[in-house]
């Protein structure tokens, strides 16, 4: 009853918070120099040209009515069409989306993996110099942006030692047909194995590079969360039961020491999406953050509302499941 | 008379730091209650933790033996130790309140050991817990097993930790200030039902306290620690007629059931070992301690 309450709460809160950042995005677009129409025509378009055109995307009205126009739309699922593209917004948003979603669900198991084994191994070997070196490396994944680790990645993997693709999502030469926009779960799904692996190994440089700096931070606080409950009481019973000190990390510390982690993965996991935008673009690959970029270039105003509008839906769905989850892992919550 | 537990000249000290137990020596003999008292930081609860192979890792072992059931713990490999405690010896804790995962339910915190290392059908590990519950006097017992430690209160927290160190018929086992963090009305049901189960089981016990009315009641010998060191090793009914150390007769002055209105020493009245009336008691009577 009461998690249906919050349930509800929290649903309310995601429909403002959206509303919000669509006030937000359409008028700051807007007040941004530069024209979408007078970049579409050629140059020496006549004065006549860019006002007919203008008259044709509703760009003539006032900016009050023009918000009223596309909120309404929006509401009827019709997110305009796309100035550079002439295709209908949600069409190219939509297409691109599981290609960010697939880079950016890698790059946080990566992440997952790698920080929970930092962080496991530093809580095994604490106080000793295995423990200092997991701090180190914690330490300097962080001090470094995911773009700076995706350069240094491409001139390590893509230049010097060149045993990873740099650059797009699919090589040109996979003969694969597929039918959804989801590759790598399509591929899976149809137990292509060859080609799961072909899609993860194009996009392992990239996902690498977005997952460094989340690892890091995954690794430090866990691997703190865990070192306060290996003094706890439970976890001494434990000990003394004969259990080894892995199991005893993994199956009576962990459970209790994650939620904190669960709860900053899940912010930190909005921003590590957010990072998609430049990564994608440094890797040349096909998804909404490049995408982005392109529309921001061409002043394709539709496309980037579409765009913005989908990263925050997508955000603010994260959140949700990540509060579902607390609840779910945490009984003393359940049952409050 | 075989010493189960074996505590020779150990010597602890924090890394780096100042000693804290100095060559302590101390023994439990199969099925008895050994006391060890001491005011709070004396080193009860690292005696104890040596024990169980729970030292702090800022804890150094400077020298001295822990033979436990005939193995010198120091001396083995840290896998083998904790297998080998786990398979002889078990912790009752100080508190109730944060020695139970928060987030499992009761029943597996008593069974998953039994299933995991131990080898048990899950059947019988259940069979096994529900038998224990029921010995500690635990109403309504499947919806126990079913809860999560917060849904208890502490004394049935206290009764289901005491089910659970029984639960491999543990040959000794360590309480630890085991009714310090309980209700005044609590802590006497707790103290005769660890006294019960261990005449039941035949357990040795290693009773760690601060509180020498509670050892008058349940022990059969003792140790008094000062600064980590011991400073008296006694039997039982002589210790409270005829404490030798200063200490220790200073420990039972502050302790004021035992003194007559003009500050002498009484006899320790009948009543007080009563608990401890069994035929553990009176075999480890006649065997006799070198008193
Ligand atoms: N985790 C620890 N790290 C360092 N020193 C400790 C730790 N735990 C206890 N000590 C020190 O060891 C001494 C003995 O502590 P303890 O055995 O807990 O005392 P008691 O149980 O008799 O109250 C104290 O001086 C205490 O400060
Ligand atoms: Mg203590």
């Amino acid at each position: 009853m009461i998690f249906l309450r919050a349930l509800l709460t929290r649903l309310l809160t995601m429909a403002i918070t959206l509303f919000g950042v669509a006030v937000v995005v359409f008028f700051l677009i807007r007040v941004v120099p530069g024209n979408p129409i007078a970049m579409m025509l050629p140059p020496g378009a006549t004065e006549e040209d860019i006002a007919r055109l203008q008259a044709l995307y509703g760009f003539d009205k006032s900016l009050l009515q023009q918000f009223l126009i596309w909120s309404g739309d929006v509401l009827r699922g019709d997110f305009g069409t796309s100035i550079s593209l002439r295709q209908p917004v949600s069409e190219l948003v939509l297409g691109r989306l599981p290609a960010t979603l697939e880079l950016s669900l890698f790059a946080l198991l990566i992440a997952i993996a790698l920080g929970g084994l930092m962080a496991f191994l530093g809580t095994l070997y604490r106080h000793s110099a295995a423990e200092a070196a997991v701090d180190v490396t914690t330490g300097t994944a962080l001090s470094v942006p995911d773009f700076l680790w995706a350069l240094v990645l491409i001139l390590l993997f893509g230049v010097l030692w060149p045993v990873f693709s740099i650059s797009g999502r699919v090589s040109p030469s996979q003969a694969f047909e597929f039918t959804t926009d989801f590759y790598i779960i399509e591929a899976f799904l149809r137990l292509r194995f060859d080609v799961v692996a072909h899609l993860l190994s194009r996009s392992f440089m990239p996902a690498l590079a977005l997952a460094i700096p989340l690892a890091a931070i995954i690794a430090q606080l866990l691997k703190q969360s865990l070192k306060e409950t290996m003094h706890l009481d439970y976890v001494t019973l434990a000990r003394t039961k004969g259990y080894s000190e892995t199991w005893v990390i993994l199956r009576e510390a962990l459970p209790n020491a994650v939620l904190p982690t669960l709860t900053l993965i899940g912010v930190q996991f909005t921003f590590l999406i957010g990072g998609t935008v430049i990564i994608e673009r440094l890797f040349s690959y096909e998804g909404l953050g490049n995408m982005a970029i392109d529309a921001v270039i061409n002043r394709d105003l539709p496309l980037i509302q579409g765009i913005v509008i989908l990263f925050a839906a997508l955000f603010t769905v994260i959140n949700l499941v990540v509060d579902m989850l607390y609840v779910v892992l945490n009984p003393k919550l359940r049952h409050a | 008379m075989t010493q189960f537990l074996d505590i020779r000249n150990l010597t602890l000290r924090l890394r780096g730091g100042p000693i804290i137990l100095w060559s302590v020596s101390l023994r439990v003999t199969s099925g008895m209650v050994h006391g060890l008292v001491g005011e709070s930081g004396a080193g009860k609860s690292m005696i104890g933790k040596a024990v169980l192979g729970t030292l702090p890792r800022a804890i150094e072992v400077m020298g001295g033996e822990v033979w436990l059931d005939g193995v010198d713990l120091l001396a083995l490999p840290p896998r083998d130790r904790r297998r080998r405690i786990g398979e002889t010896a078990a912790l009752i804790p100080q508190d109730p309140l944060t020695a139970l995962n928060p987030s499992k339910r009761v029943g597996p915190q008593i069974t998953r050991r039994l299933i995991d290392i131990l080898g048990w059908s899950k059947s019988e590990a259940d069979q096994r817990a529900r038998t224990l519950l029921d010995e500690v006097r635990i109403p309504d017992i499947p919806r126990v097993m079913r809860s999560y430690p917060h849904e208890l209160s502490g004394g049935m927290r206290q009764r289901v930790l005491i089910a659970s160190a029984f639960a491999a018929e543990p040959k000794l086992i360590v309480a630890d200030e085991p009714t310090t963090a309980l209700d005044v009305t609590v802590q006497k049901q707790i103290l005769r039902l660890i006294s019960e189960m261990r005449i039941r089981h035949g357990t040795a016990l290693l009773f760690v306290t601060h509180d020498l009315g509670v050892v008058s009641k349940v022990c059969n010998s003792l140790s008094v620690l000062y600064a980590g060191r011991v400073v008296e090793e006694a039997q039982m009914p002589r210790f409270f007629m005829r404490p030798i150390h200063p200490y220790s007769r200073a420990l039972l002055a502050a302790t004021p059931t035992y003194l007559d209105p003009d500050g002498s020493l009484q006899p320790v009245p009948a009543n007080v070992i009563e608990d401890v009336e069994n035929e553990n008691h009176h075999h480890a009577l006649r065997a006799g301690y070198d008193v």
